[in-house]
């Protein structure tokens, strides 16, 4: 065998069990899509108007390492207005390229040797490959259907050993569309400071949230000193492809991302960073109409798989449902495949997201009603036909 | 709800009674008696397609007109406006603030057509001082929909 140039840790990393499914999914035409993590919005014209400006006027060198002190001032007003929490734009924030990279960069600043991540599951598939390629060891702490796929604290204090120095805290979640109440945060916030843990909250979705609004864990006493706050303009300003998003928290573990960040990436783009300042100023009329459309479709494609005769825990974030196919008899990938094949629907299978997502698919519902109608009908075909099967 | 029913139907009155009490969380039966309340109070006054008729190939013409009016004591504009819009080729009609009264929108089979009306019908009406018909030559957006073909999905398939 000839020697591998590829480090044991990259090696190490899965490559996601569920690649195959999705080379597939590829190939196929026709398909109706339920399996697409980001909104079909077009980013508001205004800040797409924004960016061709700045592109005419040629503003197009590169920013300060830490992103214009312009965004990180609108970050900071956005951040205090809608959470209440207090981060200053001159030494407490920091532009990323996306949500994604603080991710990393927080996982790289913080983490020695063996130190363990601990991250709730089902959730987004970044954690713990961070987390390896930093150094840590993730641990995964599973969430389930019967709270709601909350993290409990009861779970939590037993995931927790001597080496356990990170919480990662992906609520709004993907890919269960579950959320956590203040009393949640309350209770989880006893036993992180009791363990002195350090939260990486990704609340991508916070804009994201039906009849409740999101809660920071950061705004509990005593926490902002103990958050990294991750978040980005991808899912409520609908700009995904235009990699932006931020890290709030202590002056000292920012200074230490800013340094990470400058080494690899200089600074984040500069015209999707002046967009930014336009999608903050002017955009949240924007994210509360694409936020009633979703809270729409949610409804209906909940009701749709219970109408099916599966149960579908009620998702409160995010654009995601999760119904489960427990009753069917089948797992998670047979599901997807079969479904795939049989009636050219594309979800994915819950084990995505971690081994506790077995019996669950994720389906997300941004996608136009009538998109949402035509993948409804073939799956509630498939699942009769999978019913008189067994 | 009754605004959220009237936001839904305005975009989409096509939206079936079983998916409206999915969503709005009301019985079908709740939500057939609030459209029929809503129909009734002349709140919703009827549901219509918008179509592109060039690509039905059905000639189609359709004006703006700006007509200068002298108000009616006691019945200002409304007397002249309600003889407007009698006429069933009249689309629309509003009462604008500036520099002319009506804005008359008028569909006909063709140019001749729209001016024979204009000419014959509308501008000798007693109190209507002068008009100025401007035809439209392309339409790009109607009532929030874009005319031309669908933009595509240009997401993959799957992305986690």
């Amino acid at each position: 065998m000839s020697k591998s140039w590829v480090n044991s840790r990259v090696q190490s990393l899965q490559p996601s069990g569920i690649r195959k499914f999705f080379d597939i999914v590829a190939q196929m035409q026709d398909v109706v899509s339920l399996g697409v993590g980001e909104p079909d919005f077009p980013t508001p014209w205004h800040v797409r108007e924004e960016g061709i400006y700045v592109l005419e006027k040629g503003m197009t060198t590169y920013t300060s390492n830490a992103g214009l002190l312009e965004l990180r001032r609108e970050v900071s007003r956005f951040l205090a207005e809608q959470y209440g929490l207090e981060y200053r734009a001159e030494d407490q924030i920091l532009i990323t390229i996306g949500a994604s990279e603080a991710i990393d960069l927080a996982m790289r600043t913080v983490l020695e040797p063996g130190d363990e991540v601990l991250i709730p599951e089902p959730s987004f598939v970044s954690y713990a490959p961070c987390a390896i390629l930093a150094g840590g060891v993730p641990v995964a702490v599973t969430t389930t259907e019967e709270t709601e796929f909350r993290l409990t604290p009861d779970a939590l204090e037993k995931a927790i050993t001597e080496k356990a120095k990170v919480l990662v805290l992906p609520y709004p979640n993907n890919p269960t569309g579950a959320i956590l109440e203040r009393s949640d945060l309350e209770a989880l916030a006893k036993v992180i400071c009791k363990h002195d843990l350090l939260v990486v909250s990704d609340e991508i979705y916070s804009e994201l949230t039906y009849g409740t609004k999101h809660v920071s864990i950061a705004s509990l006493p005593g926490m902002a000193q103990r958050t990294i706050v991750i978040n980005g303009f991808s899912k409520a300003f609908s700009m995904t492809g235009w990699r932006l998003g931020y890290a709030a928290g202590d002056s000292e573990i920012i200074a230490g991302m800013t340094k990470v960040h400058q080494f690899t990436i200089m600074c984040s783009p500069t015209v999707s960073q002046y967009a930014a300042i336009e999608a903050l100023r002017n955009g949240m009329e924007s994210v509360k109409k694409m936020r009633n459309e979703y809270d729409l479709r949610r409804r209906f494609v909940v009701h749709g798989f219970r109408q099916m005769g599966l149960e579908c825990f009620e998702p409160k974030g995010a654009f995601y449902v999760f119904p489960s196919i427990k009753s069917l008899g089948l797992s998670s990938e047979e599901f997807c495949s079969r479904l795939l094949q049989e009636e050219k629907v594309a979800v994915v299978p819950g084990t995505a997201f971690g081994s506790c997502g077995e019996g669950y698919i994720r389906c997300s519902y941004a996608y136009s009603l009538s998109n949402l109608e035509k993948a409804l009908t073939r799956i509630g075909r498939f699942v009769k036909r999978m019913r008189q099967q067994s | 709800m009754e605004r959220k029913l009237l936001e839904i139907l305005e975009r989409n009155s096509r939206i079936s009674l079983e998916q409206l009490a999915a969503v709005l969380e009301i019985s079908e039966a709740e939500v057939a008696e609030l459209m029929a309340k809503l129909e009734q109070d002349r709140v919703v006054l009827g549901y219509h397609a918008v179509i592109d008729w060039e690509k039905a190939n059905r000639e189609l013409v359709t004006a703006l007109i700006e007509v200068k009016v002298t108000p009616q004591r006691g019945l200002g504009f409304d007397n002249i406006a309600e003889r407007i819009y009698q006429y069933p080729e009249v689309t629309s009609v509003f009462l604008m603030s500036g520099g002319f009264d009506l804005t008359v929108i008028i569909e006909g089979k063709t140019m001749k057509d729209v001016a024979m009306f204009v000419s014959q019908k509308l501008a000798p009406m007693e109190g209507v001082q002068s008009t100025a018909t401007h035809f439209v030559l392309k339409k790009y957006k109607q009532e929030g929909f874009i005319f031309g073909p669908d933009t595509k999905d240009q997401r993959a398939a799957i992305w986690l």
